[in-house]
């Protein structure tokens, strides 16, 4: 397990280089000095110069890279053009937020989902199968930002029960979980349903109800475990589409997180402020990924030994 | 008789692909059921072992006596008690048999815990006492291990354990070698005749194999296309096969002495459910038919000697 | 198959009843786009803002905004921003996603390394992400809304295309064409991209309805098309600030959107079933 661990840590060292690329190159794909993308406007000369030495804007391309990296790993995100403060605290401030609201929204996307999804099977081709499935096609399709405004009309507006936006208290959490999480809940609610059915006719099936063990417990014991490894799969390849979720979902209930941090800055032109977003962002989806990985190596012996 | 089965009909929906079947199988005593695939002897294990349901399916006349009652009535809570418990399955792949991300060992376990209201160490303790008289070494070892980790015959020998850690009076064996190779395939054969000898235990063997039942089967029942076509002792009927289609089915074991190429299949194919012709069912493909095996069904016959018969034109005119 | 296999995949999808009513829509949903200035008397850009916050009634069938627009001529007229958006990007995902995968799956060595490394890469993200990025780069706006579309996409086809030419190489009529000499092109034009077509297709129409999403939420922060020209995302990008005083402002554009998506995915589900994709690549 360890050896297992180890190689996916090592596996994820040339996704975050290559993303990185990506995201330094942000600044110099726009069009314009990169300077003048980094500084406010009418900024004195002294601070022009700074600037261009603090990046060595006028070496190759590289050697920006590298310090620009080189700042990074030590923590230094740059200054926010917009705020002037360190982006590394106003990162700081919205990144618990958003994992928060991320790992709520991942936790009942699973519960939801599975438990959907196995009523579904159960039930297979009767009323409740259909019902749930049709309740899912309808929450995969729906754009969550409306899905969002709709829920906010509805339990805020008209009945008052949870505050519009802000981030105070679990109230104002139970909307943006549930706006996420019904996406989620839709895409793993089809995969668990279509996982138990499978894993009801595998082989191994009949020979527990051969042994002479009651329906229930297979179910529980047996078919319900394998189900989950397709979920998890499915869970650990999207899971940044949930963590995507969350951008839009917090900007709808203005929430304050990366998600909102980021169209804020977007908007401003705050360059520095948008790299560190999308790299925290792209550090979420790949832990994520990793910790679906894990998960799934735990629960299924078989990838331990193919990855060892 | 441990199980005898009288008249067993089996419908799925409509279809009605097993129909009139009758056997019996002692204590002590080995049962071929043989034939090509799609001549209902899966269908028969999954009726003996009240599994039906499962596949959709459902007994709808005759009875499965198994130690005086009848299964067939039986509400599925009180056959979950001889699940396992006194009848035990040995299912056809033993590569899909075992739960995959569940050891090995607690797979055996399970069976004492549930069965015999053992604790969890006497359990084990039987488990590998069981695992070694299979003759699996590292027996510890092995408990610890995951299906995907053991070989294909290992992997059947644990189905086998599994079977047996119930202590069950009969076995249903489902193609029990069939995915195996040729020499685990003889160890296998041979490991479950002598259980049933020393423990005396019943067996039902289902195979498409003669060559298997030649080995262990004291008792022989061929099937085709959901009917009984000959059923009697193992030594009589390889001796003298009596119907055209059991004749064709010893024809297919390959043997010593014969020449490379002469190992005769049979042409055609077992109908499927739905066009099974009028009739005896095997006229179309039967050397022997004659005018009348196309309108009239043989009638199943008691043979003098032992065993029964359905045939218009039986190959040695010994019955009757 | 029940139908009379002379109807096309498209005429059978629409003899279902379901596939007919997605299809159905989605034509009125077209012919309203292109009408748009024909079937509406008012202008979707000229602000009247006496008449702001005007609830649903028979003069202003779905309202006004709070600018005093007619809210049904502005979904109309946005129907052709959203569609015409949403359509775009996916065709030029598709046309640059089956190129890629097609080499790719055809070349393999080194470029299919690169190319299924970078695919694997963005397909991890959330396309959201991926557009958002994009976006920054080249700026808010219809053609950047467009290319962060296409992009975002983009993984899908690569990877669908390059496994079915993976799939199809193999498969003994290119042996035959490769052994009497045709050349690595006309294999890959004449045989195996008209081969991988039906699935990449079908893939691409419910991935259009995605892109409807993507654009509206794009439009929705405000980073879509620019005003006054309407989308239906940026109809909604005054938030939930109206939704107190105007909630129809947000609920209608959301509706267009959410109906259209729905009767993709319908209509695509029943084009499915028509092409019967699965057996289709194995068809000569």
């Amino acid at each position: 397990m360890i050896t297992y661990l180890t190689r996916r840590l090592l596996l994820l060292i040339p996704v975050f280089v290559a993303v990185s690329v990506v995201i330094f190159l942000i600044l110099h794909l726009i069009p314009g000095d990169p300077l003048d993308n980094l500084l406010r406007v009418g900024s004195s000369p002294e601070k022009r110069a700074e600037m261009s030495a603090r990046y060595g804007l006028d070496r190759p391309l590289v050697v920006q890279y590298g310090i620009w990296l080189g700042n990074l790993l030590q923590g230094d995100l740059g200054t926010s053009i917009a705020s002037r403060r360190p982006v590394a605290s106003l990162i700081g401030q919205a990144l618990p937020h958003s994992l928060l609201l991320g790992a709520l929204a991942l936790a009942f996307s699973t519960l939801a989902g599975v438990a959907l999804g196995v009523a579904a099977a159960i039930w297979r081709d009767r009323w409740a199968d259909r019902l749930i499935m049709g309740g899912v096609l309808l929450g995969s399709t729906l754009p969550s930002f409306w899905m969002g405004l709709l829920f906010i009309l509805a339990f805020s507006v008209q009945l008052g029960w949870f505050p519009v936006s802000g981030a105070r208290g679990w109230e104002s959490l139970v909307l943006p979980v549930l706006t996420i999480g019904l996406g989620g809940t839709a895409l793993v609610a089809r995969v668990a349903r279509v996982a138990m059915i499978d894993a009801a006719e595998r082989d191994f099936v009949l020979l527990l109800h051969a042994k002479g063990m009651p329906p229930g417990r297979i179910r529980l014991n047996h078919v319900l475990r394998h189900a989950m490894i397709p979920v998890v799969t499915i869970l650990s390849l999207r899971i940044g589409w949930i963590l995507g979720g969350a951008v839009t979902v917090e900007y709808v209930f203005a929430r304050p997180g990366l998600g909102t941090t980021l169209i804020k800055a977007l908007s401003q032109h705050d360059y520095p402020v948008v790299q560190a977003c999308l790299l925290m962002l792209a550090m979420a989806v790949m832990l994520g990924t990793l910790l679906g990985d894990v998960v799934q190596a735990l629960m299924d012996p078989r990838v331990r030994r193919e990855a060892a | 008789m441990l199980l005898s089965v009288e008249d067993l009909s089996v419908h799925i929906g409509v279809i009605n692909p097993l129909s009139d079947l009758s056997f019996g199988v002692d204590r002590g005593q080995i049962l071929g059921l043989v034939g090509e695939s799609g001549s209902g002897k899966s269908l028969t294990a999954m009726a003996v072992m009240g599994l039906l349901p499962l596949i959709g399916g459902r007994i709808s006349a005759g009875r499965i006596l198994f130690d005086g009652t009848d299964l067939a009535k039986l509400p599925e809570a009180a056959l979950r008690g001889y699940r396992g418990r006194r009848i035990a399955l040995v299912t056809q792949n033993p590569m899909t048999a075992l739960d995959p991300v569940v050891r090995v060992g607690r797979q055996v376990d399970v069976m004492g815990r549930m069965h015999l209201g053992l604790s969890a160490d006497e359990a084990r303790r039987r488990t590998i006492e069981l695992l070694t008289r299979l003759r699996i070494p590292e027996a510890q070892a092995v408990c610890e291990a995951y299906p995907h980790q053991l070989s294909g015959g290992m992997k059947q020998r644990i189905v086998i354990a599994i079977a047996l850690a119930g202590e069950p009076d009969l076995i249903v064996a489902d193609e029990p070698t069939t995915a195996l190779d040729v020499t685990v395939q003889a160890q296998i054969i041979h490991l479950l005749g002598e259980l049933v000898r020393d423990r005396g235990l019943g067996m039902l063997l289902i195979t498409h194999d003669m060559g298997v039942v030649a080995q262990v089967c004291d008792q022989v029942a061929v099937l085709y296309a959901g009917r009984l076509a000959e059923s009697r002792p193992a030594e009589a009927l390889f001796e003298h096969p009596l119907h055209p289609y059991t004749s064709a089915l010893i024809g297919c074991i390959p043997r010593d002495g014969m020449a490379p190429g002469s190992l005769h299949g049979i042409a055609g194919a077992v109908p499927s459910v739905a066009r099974y012709p009028a009739g005896c069912r095997f006229h179309p493909r039967c050397p022997r038919a004659g005018e009348i095996c196309a309108r009239q069904t043989p009638e199943l016959t008691e043979l003098t000697g032992a065993g029964r018969l359905a045939c218009h034109f039986p190959l040695e005119g010994t019955h009757g | 198959m029940s139908l009379p296999r002379s109807l096309s995949p498209l005429g059978r999808a629409m003899a279902t009843p379901l596939g007919g009513l997605a299809g159905g829509w989605l034509i009125l949903v077209i012919l309203a786009a292109v009408l748009a200035p024909v079937l509406t008397p008012y202008d979707y850009d000229i602000q009247n803002l006496p008449q702001s916050f005007r609830a649903p009634d028979a003069e202003h069938w779905l309202g006004t905004d709070e600018f005093g627009r007619d809210l049904l001529t502005r979904i109309l007229f946005g129907a052709r921003t959203s569609l015409s958006v949403a359509v775009t990007s996916i065709l030029i995902s598709v046309a640059a996603g089956m190129i890629l995968g097609a080499l790719a799956g055809y070349l393999g060595g080194r470029f299919d390394r690169i190319v299924t490394t970078l695919v694997d890469l963005t397909w991890s993200f959330p396309e959201i992400l991926v557009a958002l990025i994009l976006v920054a780069i080249i700026g808010p706006g219809a053609t950047g809304t467009m290319v962060a579309i296409a992009v975002a996409y983009l993984a899908q086809f690569t990877r669908l295309t390059r496994a079915q030419v993976m799939a199809i190489r193999a498969e003994t009529y290119v042996e035959a064409a490769r052994s009497l000499g045709a050349s690595d092109a006309h294999i890959l034009i004449r045989h195996l991209i008209p081969n991988a077509l039906a699935p990449v297709l079908v893939t691409a129409m419910l991935s259009t309805g995605d892109a409807i999403i993507l654009e509206a939420t794009l439009g929705f922060f405000g980073l879509g098309a620019q005003p006054p020209v309407p989308s239906w995302g940026s109809m909604m990008s005054s938030g939930s600030a109206l939704l107190f005083k105007a909630p129809w402002i947000i609920i209608f554009p959301g509706l267009a959107v959410a109906a259209a998506v729905i009767a993709i995915n319908v209509f695509g589900g029943a084009l499915i079933a028509a092409l019967d994709v699965r057996s289709r690549p194995r068809e000569g």
